[in-house]
């Protein structure tokens, strides 16, 4: 049934997030006359600049089959190495290089564990997310430290391309990297395949731990440029900075489509993602909610954005099955017989 | 050697060395420390161990099953606010009610993350890394800017921590650590002759078999996280107690040190493996490590890094030496069996 199965590619995630992308710009249209404001606008971006940029090799990370929960600390500690040596009287240049040197030294000593060592990234990460946090506590104690040079806090602020920062310009460079570089190149058709089936891959020649190495390290140096952002964008610097900041980017990554599993997901979905969690924060700050309320929606986002999958693929089984009964098949090709083996199989409980 | 190696098991192996670096740590920070073996630290590491302890225990149940709950803190926090705010309005509150509260509010939080993931199917660390978030808000958004303060609570529950249960030399056990190590004590008996803790292991350590095999797989998780989230209430109930007073960032990053002790105590992150004896030491080495590097004047700043670094050590120790330790023992084991059967021959 060739019309069919057109209809249900219809039906795919991306379009789903277009659609509830689409409903939430009409409600915070609806809500605020201030919305549609090129101001708004480009608030709307740059008050999570350093989240979104991250998301994006957040995405290559979990569609290869892991996680990293340190980004946000690495992100703080980048930070304040700038920010402590800036304030011992180093120059701000050699302090951006130093914080950024440091950023892909803490990716590659997570990824030197998860790829040469085989522990789970989950583990691992989380050793990091303590581990850095601490290392920025021991850099700054509890002062706060600002008063960078003017260049340096003009980056993170607006008005540098029109009326758009640096960051934004960064982050649609950055994306449209991403994109080519996730879906038109060899290595994100090797980080698929390693995310599929990581015992295959290296079976078929795949340099399996070089690429989980060097999505590692480059995360790690992403993560430290938007700790630069950060500190550029706020112009002072706490211990504190960036905390908590991994539940946005996995909610964005994870309702883009991207399987926790790994294998799948689109830099696409991801880019509509993003754009579905900044409207709803910005919408939800136009109506005057508190930060902790937007917390709490993102949260339960990242659940839905798992939940919702599961429950339309068993709706869809029971709706297939049903259809079986009613008039029989001939044998089932590909794709059903993957879906029998699906409903055979028991749910995975869970995937460290 | 073989007979040696029968008598150790794998994680006897890593109790006992896990206790050999907690006496090198505790010598250690004697000769540094003036006056440091006196009943004061040990008061002070065991009220600060208590609450961690308890809260580890659910920790660990969960983990055993392959999955990892990061909402601890966030329902440690909402117990204690709300219970707090029940009794300082209605002080003549009984202990039991107040204590059944607690209990019952941290089963019902516990019981969302358990459907969500036995019967939501979805992975643990999104699920839990959700009500993280969803209950701290909760929180804030309930106890907005109003602290729960220590006047407001009624005598008995302010004097709650200081009650001493019995007196061994010059060291009291204090009635609140006398409980936390008491369900130690219980839930490791539950997880070496109950069925219920033997499917945790189960589970923990093949999922996928042990429903083949007809194990209720999704009543055990379930029921793993509403233990841990009951647990957790009873820790909000001593973090009450023990800190009087409680504001809406209560008992934040409290899952980090759980999960630390966890790790640290040769509970398998991925499952399967782990005793809550050694959990309990795991959550011992961190209390002595905290309450000494305060007691040292080193920067209470550098206590995160080194659990930090702690958990890296302890999962990396677990997969790089253990593993070959187990298949050191597992061999000896066949070796063992093949003598016993061949022996009889012989005579």
């Amino acid at each position: 049934m060739p019309r069919l199965r057109d209809w249900r590619e219809l039906l795919r995630w991306e379009t789903l997030l277009a659609v509830i992308l689409l409903l939430v710009i009409a409600v915070n249209i609806q809500m605020s006359p201030h919305f549609l404001g090129t101001r708004n606008l480009v608030n709307l971006f740059q008050l999570s600049i350093e989240k979104i940029i991250v998301a994006l090799i957040m995405t290559f990370i979990i569609i290869n089959g892991e996680i990293d929960l340190s980004v946000a600390s690495v992100m703080g500690l980048s930070a304040c190495l700038f920010a402590w040596l800036y304030e011992q009287g180093t120059p701000a240049e050699v302090a951006i290089l130093a914080a950024l040197a440091a950023g892909m030294l803490c990716g590659a000593f997570m990824g030197f564990w998860i790829a040469y060592a085989n522990l789970p990234s989950l583990a691992v990460t989380l050793a990091g997310l303590i581990l850095y946090r601490g290392m920025a506590r021991i850099l700054l104690e509890d002062r706060s430290v600002g008063q960078f040079p003017h260049w340096f806090t003009r980056l993170g602020q607006t008005d540098q391309f029109g009326p758009l920062s640096f960051g934004i310009v960064l982050f649609v460079v950055l994306f449209v990297v991403a994109l080519i570089a996730l879906h038109f190149s060899a290595f994100g058709r090797h980080v698929y395949v390693i995310g599929n089936n990581r015992s295959a891959a290296r079976y078929a020649g795949l340099k399996v731990r070089r690429t989980k190495m060097a999505l590692f390290v480059l995360s790690g140096l992403i993560a430290g440029l938007c700790g630069l952002l950060l500190a550029a964008r706020l112009g002072t610097v706490r211990a504190n900075a960036a905390e908590e900041f991994e539940l946005d980017i996995i909610t964005m990554v994870l309702l883009g489509g991207v399987s926790i599993f790994g294998g799948t997901g689109t830099m696409i979905g991801v880019g509509l993602s993003i754009l579905v969690v900044l409207n709803l924060r910005n919408g939800m700050s136009l109506a005057h909610y508190s930060g902790n309320i937007q917390t709490s929606v993102v949260g339960a986002l990242l659940i839905a954005s798992v939940l919702l999958p599961n429950l339309l693929r068993d709706a869809r089984q029971m709706w297939l099955r049903r259809g079986a009964r009613r008039r029989p098949r001939p044998v089932a090709g590909g794709q059903e017989e993957e879906e029998s083996r699906q409903t055979v199989d028991p749910k995975p409980i869970a995937r460290s | 050697m073989t007979s040696i190696r029968r008598i150790l098991r794998p994680e006897q192996i890593r109790e006992l060395s896990l206790l050999l670096i907690i006496v090198g740590v505790v010598l250690f920070f004697g000769s540094q420390i003036d006056n440091y073996y006196t009943p004061r630290t040990f008061q002070r590491i065991s009220s600060s161990v208590m609450i961690i302890m308890v809260v580890a225990v659910g920790e660990t149940l969960v983990v055993l099953t392959r999955n990892i709950d990061l909402s601890v803190s966030s329902i440690v926090g909402l117990t204690a606010y709300v219970a707090g705010q029940q009794i300082s309005q209605n002080n003549d509150m009984s202990p039991a009610t107040l204590i059944a509260l607690a209990l019952g509010l941290g089963a019902a939080l516990g019981l969302i993350n358990g459907l969500l993931v036995a019967y939501g199917n979805i992975p643990a660390i999104v699920v839990t890394l959700g009500t993280l978030a969803i209950y701290r808000g909760v929180l804030v958004q309930y106890g907005g800017s109003k602290n729960i303060l220590v006047r407001d609570l009624p005598d008995w529950l302010v004097d709650l921590p200081r009650v001493n249960l019995f007196t061994i030399g010059e060291f009291e056990i204090r009635l609140l650590f006398a409980v936390a190590l008491a369900i130690v004590i219980v839930f490791q008996l539950v997880l070496v002759y109950l069925a219920y803790g033997r499917r945790l292991y189960a589970i923990g350590s093949n999922p996928d078999a042990a429903q083949m095999a007809g194990l209720p797989t999704r009543r055990t998780v379930l029921l793993a996280f509403v233990l841990c989230g009951a647990l957790s209430g009873l820790g909000g109930f001593m973090y009450l107690a023990r800190i009087g007073t409680i504001s809406s960032n209560a008992a934040q990053g409290l899952h980090m040190q759980v999960i630390a002790a966890v790790v640290v105590g040769g509970v398998n992150i991925f499952g399967g493996s782990g005793t809550m004896i050694g959990m309990m030491l795991g959550a011992v080495l961190m209390g002595i490590l905290e309450q000494s590097l305060i007691r040292m004047q080193i920067n209470e700043f550098w206590k995160d890094a080194f659990f930090g670094l702690f958990i890296l050590l302890a999962v990396a120790t677990d997969a790089l030496l253990m593993n070959r330790v187990r298949d050191l023992w597992a061999r000896s084991a066949a070796q063992l069996h093949l003598a016993r059967r061949t022996a009889p021959q012989k005579e």
